[in-house]
């Protein structure tokens, strides 16, 4: 039962994220609710690679015999943080620019294109 | 070494070079920046042009990253791979080929379109970016590089969508948007991809069609994988994007976006045909793909007729053409459990379907050129204040009739050469979405007669009187698209067979695909 925390904690900040990007009418925050998903997606790969009582997975520097968890979760992860990190940083530009020609982050008054 | 084994890495790897490239040029020369860009994106198109040729008689192709040979799929003493691979059918080279023209195309036509704008090192930068994201997603034969050139699509796409946004506050908001939905689509895809190596500790699209057993789990990715990539291809519902991000790039950039949705498209048919095949519900979920299509057509034809903007109108229609692919696909997936109506039908439905993404990439690229061309012109995209234009835009009148009479499915352009096919298998599987396929045609021909007549017809208007046609290379770009749509037009059987064809069939047939990486096993 306590190994399956890590994903509890994986479905509370999806369903954060969600929740934000649905109910939150500030651009910052919809960046912020777009990082939340993200986390909570990077923390659910992480732990499918985890093993009980294993170590890192440095396979010269291993003592023979002992587990290690599994490495390609991490690979993955770690680009898809960095990968993160540039659309956390072009979400955050792009609102900056919005700001700067209508003078609000709000959503409802953000509306030149519809119909 | 031979050279002709690193085409199908060439092909990527020659833009994506090219893409930090050119803004050290720029640094030296501001004009050459486009010019670095068109020669790589023609060399580009070459080679893939070499590799269809290879792959449509030798067979598919696999290239392998760090082997000692790029053939070498597993590893001696592994019974997966293990290794990053590239996997090119024919339905993947037939996506690339129209990747490889329309980025062809739009570099061309950039040359002198965004000759006024400055920062041009770092768009000619994004533009080759965004064509490596899309021939990446096209050629991956891994789940997670497909997510990494998803994501590397994804934020080029909405830095040129922004581009204009340092004077403008719409491309920026159409650029929010865009991005907001294409981050939250790579995460859920990523987060299939977690379940996928959670259950079988494979990231190999192969390798994983090959030991794929539909279970609760894989439900829930595929439940989570559709949706996305439909989003992503821009089908209604989820289509709140399309509009706004296509009315607000630069005309050629919204070329490279129907490209790069259909991408998307392309990956969703990878994963419903390749990845799960017969071993699906292919009766519930073929007619979950229908009605996306359904939707997609008759919400998209109807929205357009009311439109203002000829850009934000093109767009409405190509939301409602991409809605013609999934009815053609998805009658195709319907029936593949049962041979005899497959034969029957199926399969030219869905050649029907495969063919209309490269006909609509090449009229809808024609169009929006059209639409910028006027933009470029008489500096408006609203209809209301545009007219007499044909008067002294020649050349584009006889594109924009081109395109539009394709897109109506008028024969003998390329429009018509797919939709007959949609309409007389799809007839036979049900009668009712084949005559909704045709009036959705009809309302899609009215409304291009209604941008014809109000920005083309009528006498000369006074401030357009100092309008002259565009540029030549423009004026070059529209006509290798127009060509393309006649030549298409023309010859259905020539493409039908020889590159259509085995296309579908290499979505059909699971284990061709398969095969090629895991060998005899």
């Amino acid at each position: 039962m306590i190994g399956n925390l890590p994903y509890v904690a994986v479905v509370i900040f999806v369903g954060l994220g969600i929740y934000t990007l649905m109910f939150k009418k500030n651009l910052i925050k919809i960046a912020i609710g777009v990082v939340l998903i993200e986390n909570g997606v990077n923390l659910f790969l992480i732990t499918l690679g985890y093993r009980k009582g294993a170590i890192a997975p440095i396979y010269t520097y291993a003592p023979s015999g002992q587990a290690m968890v599994l490495p390609t979760p991490q690979a993955l992860t770690l680009t898809s943080i960095v990968i993160g990190i540039a659309t956390t940083a072009l979400i955050l530009s792009v609102a900056m620019m919005i700001y700067k020609h209508y003078g609000t982050l709000d959503t409802d008054e953000v509306r030149r294109l519809k119909g | 070494m031979n050279l002709s084994n690193h085409i199908p890495i060439l092909i990527i790897a020659i833009p994506l070079l090219a893409a930090f490239l050119v803004p050290l040029i720029g640094r030296i020369n501001k004009k050459a920046t486009g010019i670095l860009t068109t020669l790589a994106l023609s060399v580009s198109l070459i080679l893939t042009i070499v590799l269809a040729v290879k792959i449509l008689t030798v067979g598919p192709q696999v290239y392998v990253f760090g082997a000692t040979s790029p053939s070498l799929t597993l590893p001696s003493g592994l019974k997966f791979p293990i290794r990053i691979m590239l996997q090119i059918d024919a339905m993947g080279i037939f996506m690339g080929l129209i990747t490889a023209v329309v980025s062809f195309v739009g570099a061309v036509y950039s040359l002198i379109f965004m000759k006024q704008h400055s920062g041009l090192d770092k768009y000619y930068s994004l533009l080759l970016l965004l064509t490596v994201g899309v021939f990446g997603m096209e050629f991956t034969g891994d789940v997670f590089n497909f997510f990494v050139f998803l994501e590397i699509a994804s934020i080029a796409s909405v830095a040129l969508i922004s581009f204009r946004g340092i004077d403008l506050g719409e491309p920026a908001e159409a650029g929010f948007k865009y991005m907001v939905v294409s981050s939250i689509s790579a995460l859920v895809v990523l987060f299939a991809v977690g379940i996928f190596y959670g259950q079988y500790d494979l990231l190999n699209f192969a390798a994983l069609a090959s030991v794929i057993k539909y279970s609760q789990l894989d439900k829930i990715a595929l439940g989570l994988l559709i949706p996305v990539l439909a989003m992503k291809a821009g089908a209604v519902p989820m289509h709140m994007w399309t509009p706004d991000a296509y009315s607000e790039a630069p005309a050629p950039i919204t070329m490279m976006l129907v490209a790069a949705s259909q991408a998307s498209l392309y990956a969703l048919f990878r994963v419903v045909f390749s990845l799960y095949n017969i071993s699906l519900n292919v009766l519930t979920v073929g007619w979950i793909i229908i009605i996306f299509g359904l939707l997609s057509m008759f919400i998209g034809v109807t929205m357009a007729i009311i439109q203002k903007d000829i850009k934000r109108l093109m767009a409405y229609h190509a939301i409602s053409q991409t809605g013609y692919m999934f009815l053609g696909v998805g009658v195709g997936l319907a029936v593949l459990a049962n041979p005899v109506a497959l034969n029957q039908y199926g399969i030219t439905a869905m050649e029907g379907g495969i063919f209309h993404i490269m006909n609509h990439a090449m009229y809808k690229g024609l169009l929006f050129l059209t639409a910028g061309a006027l933009f470029f012109r008489t500096g408006t995209k609203n209809l209301d204040k545009m007219g007499g234009l044909a008067h002294s835009m020649k050349y584009t009148t006889i594109f924009f009739i081109i395109g539009a009479a394709a897109i109506a499915g008028l024969p003998p352009f390329n429009g018509f050469a797919s939709k007959i096919l949609i309409y007389e298998s799809v007839y036979r599987f049900n009668p009712l979405l084949s005559i909704i396929a045709m009036v959705v045609s009809i309302l899609t021909l009215a409304s291009f007669v209604k941008v014809f007549h109000s920005a083309f017809l009528g006498p000369k208007l006074p401030q357009f009187k100092e309008v002259k046609e565009v540029p030549r290379s423009m004026v070059f770009a529209m006509a290798v698209l127009s060509c393309i749509i006649i030549f298409f037009g023309l010859f259905p059987d020539l493409i039908v067979k020889n590159l259509v064809h085995p296309a579908v069939m290499s979505l059909i047939e699971q284990f061709k695909y398969t095969g090629t990486v895991l060998g005899g096993m």
